[in-house]
């Protein structure tokens, strides 16, 4: 199973990537693992958040659902949605295909990085997994 | 909780790389490395094989057979000819489901019935208690269930026995596959043309083995057989019918055959006949969500904010390429096209009820 270690992990699935700089922030990127596509199964709708929207750490800001179930993806950090990923309205499945790069959910500006450093790295995320 | 069972074909499963998932006791394959999406098309375009040996085969014997289970089934056991299928169900006595299953006639005086693994114990202690003084009831046989499915699935059997390809739908013989004389029958739970074959257990996985081993066929878990028979408008015992919803609500009435309707003479017939005669007051319909989000089981329905029914099975439909779902509503609410309202976590999405089966069958009559 893939983790990259350009980006950093929640215990529940999640990885979370700085993008950029922003005038007000952070630019991170987030979205689901490899782990968390492959235990879904094949994921055939997701909803996302709407842009502009300001959320809580751990606020739920997506549902991915496959086949069988539906699994939340929590806002990892306190921000604002800067960006969905408008591809998955029509290809869910990009989720399970590439879901460290096309199949990223959300795009979020967050101003306090500090909760990023409490996050795994890709070595202690793999860890959990064994 | 208690130990998962498992079926002869567990440690096949493994090494084709399943993913396990409890279903009615036991240990069942979810779906494999493919997926249930590219499963659940593979067996609309090739062959699916499945293990379904968590049910249960039962046999029914005596001069008496017949007349015995007409007592337990509304449909018409006495005008089965020997070897062909009947589709039923079990009613209770207040006219719900105890089960559905299948009643094929063997000879004259043997009738073999296989039913769904949640309730088998319960059933085999139902017809011991109403016709047990009047039958042999054998079994639970020690045998394995595979349904081969889909258009390649004939070409496939075919190979072993040039005579299954001039079967019907609904009928079941004895032929040898991979040196193994299985009870064949052309049968299925996905809409496709496809067979079910009765195999003794320690042989299963040897036959199942060699119908893998032809590249049309690829294993098929029940992540694609929910999404291919909710597809074809098929029932699952347990979501879409129990001991509420009666045969007629379900829409199946076609299992009560004419003379069964004008004699009657099986448990809930007053429920029953009454329904077929006034209409009964809920039906199960097709929903078809306007999103791309499935509605899942559970799901209330409503028009103008008001209560009218509920989703029984949903989930996203490959071959439909939209969520699919059943579920029942109102009488008077069920006519195609009406438009309703799913309620689910706190969100309300529209549905529409939709003409079953959302893709047609292709049974071969």
């Amino acid at each position: 199973m893939e983790t990259p270690s350009d980006r950093r992990y929640t215990p529940a699935h999640e990885w979370v990537q700085i993008v950029s700089d922003d005038p007000e922030g952070t630019r991170v990127r987030i979205g689901i693992s490899d782990f968390a596509q492959d235990s879904l199964g094949d994921i055939v709708f997701v909803d996302l958040p709407e842009v502009d929207r300001s959320v809580e750490a751990g606020e739920t800001i997506a549902e991915v659902e496959s086949t069988k179930s539906v699994g939340e993806v929590y806002a990892p950090m306190t921000g604002k949605v800067a960006a969905a990923n408008a591809e998955l309205e029509d290809t869910p499945e990009l989720v399970n295909e590439d879901p460290y790069g096309r199949g990223w959910i959300a795009e979020l500006v967050v101003a306090d990085m500090a909760g990023f450093d409490g996050l795994l790295d890709a070595e202690a995320y793999a860890g959990t997994l064994d | 909780m208690t130990e998962l069972l498992h079926t002869p074909l567990h440690e096949l499963h493994s090494e084709l790389g399943a993913r396990f998932a409890p279903f009615a006791g036991y240990d069942m394959p979810l779906r494999y490395e493919a997926g249930a999406v590219a499963e659940h098309n593979w067996t609309r375009a090739s062959a699916g094989l499945f293990d379904v040996s968590h049910m249960g085969v039962l046999e029914v014997i005596g001069a008496d057979a017949a007349v015995a289970l007409e007592t337990v089934v509304p449909s018409d056991l006495a005008g089965l000819s020997p070897g062909t299928s009947r589709y039923t169900v079990l009613p209770n006595d207040d006219g719900g489901i105890r089960d559905d299953l299948i009643v094929t006639r063997l000879d004259d005086d043997t009738f073999q019935l296989v039913v769904n693994a949640a309730t088998k114990d319960a059933d085999r202690a139902h017809l011991a208690d109403r016709v047990g003084d009047r039958v042999r009831i054998d079994g639970f046989l020690d045998v394995g269930i595979i349904a081969v499915q889909g258009p390649a699935a004939v070409h496939v059997l075919a190979a072993h026995a040039p005579a299954i390809g001039a079967m019907v739908f609904g009928e079941q013989v004895n032929f040898p596959i991979a040196g193994v004389c299985c009870r064949v029958s052309r049968s299925g739970y996905t809409g496709e043309d496809g067979f079910e074959l009765i195999v003794p257990a320690d042989r299963l996985a040897a036959v199942a083995g060699a119908l893998l081993a032809d590249e049309r066929v690829a294993p098929a878990g029940l992540g694609a057989r929910d999404s291919l028979r909710l597809e074809a408008g098929l029932c699952l015992y347990g979501s879409d019918l129990d001991e509420t919803t009666s045969p007629v609500e379900a829409g199946l009435r076609w299992v009560i055959q004419k003379r069964r309707r004008e004699e009657g003479g099986f448990p809930g017939e007053q429920r029953i006949l009454g329904e077929l005669a006034d209409g009964p007051g809920r039906r199960r319909v097709g929903l078809a969500p306007t999103g791309r989000r499935p509605v899942r089981p559970g799901t209330v329905l409503l028009v103008d904010g008001e209560e009218v029914g509920v989703v029984t099975s949903g989930t996203y439909g490959p071959t439909a390429d939209a969520p699919v779902a059943m579920g029942y509503v109102t009488s008077g609410h069920h006519q195609v096209g009406t438009e309703l309202v799913a309620a689910q976590r706190g969100r309300e999405e529209p549905v529409a009820v939709a003409t079953l089966p959302f893709v047609p069958h292709r049974y071969v009559r």
